[in-house]
């Protein structure tokens, strides 16, 4: 009886995995992602003057995303043309 | 959070290849390997040839980071799909799960030897230094990290291939679409696979 339980739980727990989801969110973790070294595009130094890219602060992610998010705008003619 | 996609809009696609051709220079890639291409369907058709640009999707849950036996592939917080080539054996898994052709081998040598892959990195570059020129040799141009969108999408002439934030580059697209004169019929199931009543029709117009 005390192994038919046992088995019983271990094969709940195994059908319990299968509901298992993977994590969705990339984690960023002592330089690496995924164990991958690799520099988040945020933390170098804007080069806007050198390079006429987007000008960020280094370090901030926000106003990295802020600065690509208006150049993905420049895509859109109806603002890039009609509307400056 | 920024997710970064590509959206080609059929409808602007003239298929000049400018973005082949600016994937090319920028990044440097050798001769055999394409990380973008234009497809066209019904080539020569009058009124029914549609083209597209079709590089790495950048897919969400890629299939080739679950085949890679050695896992090399990473993904970034903007959603960008990468990989290390000091990893990577060069044994093409990725490329049969891929299923935009995106992985790329270089060939050289007698027997056609396989190199390591190589493929659209988002102008992201890849595990070496960002703005190096080792990072530059082994996966192209950094370009995120220099503040700007890969060269494809703001080369392009027609502006039929967005790239960018999927929340920004959809909602272009979405502006488009409506000025086109065309509402919610042009996204979904309908659209992609056809009416699914016998004797029901597609859209009027088509998709856009």
């Amino acid at each position: 009886m005390r192994r038919v339980a046992l088995g019983a739980a271990v094969i709940a727990a195994l059908f319990a995995v299968g509901c298992g989801e993977q994590a969705q969110v990339t984690v960023y973790k002592q330089g690496k992602y995924q164990g991958k070294p690799d520099t988040q595009a945020w933390n170098n130094a804007s080069p806007a003057a050198e390079l006429r890219g987007s000008a960020w602060n280094k370090g901030d992610r926000g106003s990295w995303e802020t600065a690509i998010n208006q150049r993905a705008l420049g895509q859109n003619e109806d603002i890039r043309i009609y509307k400056q | 959070m920024a997710r970064m996609k590509f959206l080609c809009d059929a409808e602007r696609c003239i298929e000049c290849n400018g973005c082949v051709t600016a994937c090319k220079n920028e990044n440097e890639v050798p001769w055999g390997v394409n990380r973008r291409r234009v497809v066209t369907i019904n080539d020569g058709v009058v009124g029914a040839e549609k083209s597209i640009s079709v590089a790495c999707m950048h897919c969400s849950d890629a299939p080739c980071m679950a085949v890679c036996p050695v896992d090399c592939f990473y993904k970034t917080e903007d959603g960008v799909v990468l990989h290390d080539k000091d990893l990577c054996i060069g044994c093409g898994y990725c490329f049969y799960a891929c299923p935009f052709g995106a992985p790329q081998f270089p060939q050289a040598g007698a027997f056609g030897l396989r190199g390591k892959m190589d493929k659209c990195t988002f102008c992201a570059g890849g595990p070496e230094a960002d703005r190096t020129e080792a990072e530059f040799k082994k996966y192209g141009r950094n370009r995120l990290a220099e503040g700007k969108l890969p060269a494809c999408a703001e080369m392009c002439s027609t502006k039929a291939l967005l790239g960018g934030d999927g929340d920004v580059i959809a909602d272009i697209y979405r502006e488009r679409v409506l000025r086109r004169g065309k509402g919610s019929e042009v996204w979904g199931w309908g659209t992609a696979y056809g009416p699914g009543k016998a004797g029901a029709q597609p859209p009027a117009g088509g998709k856009s």
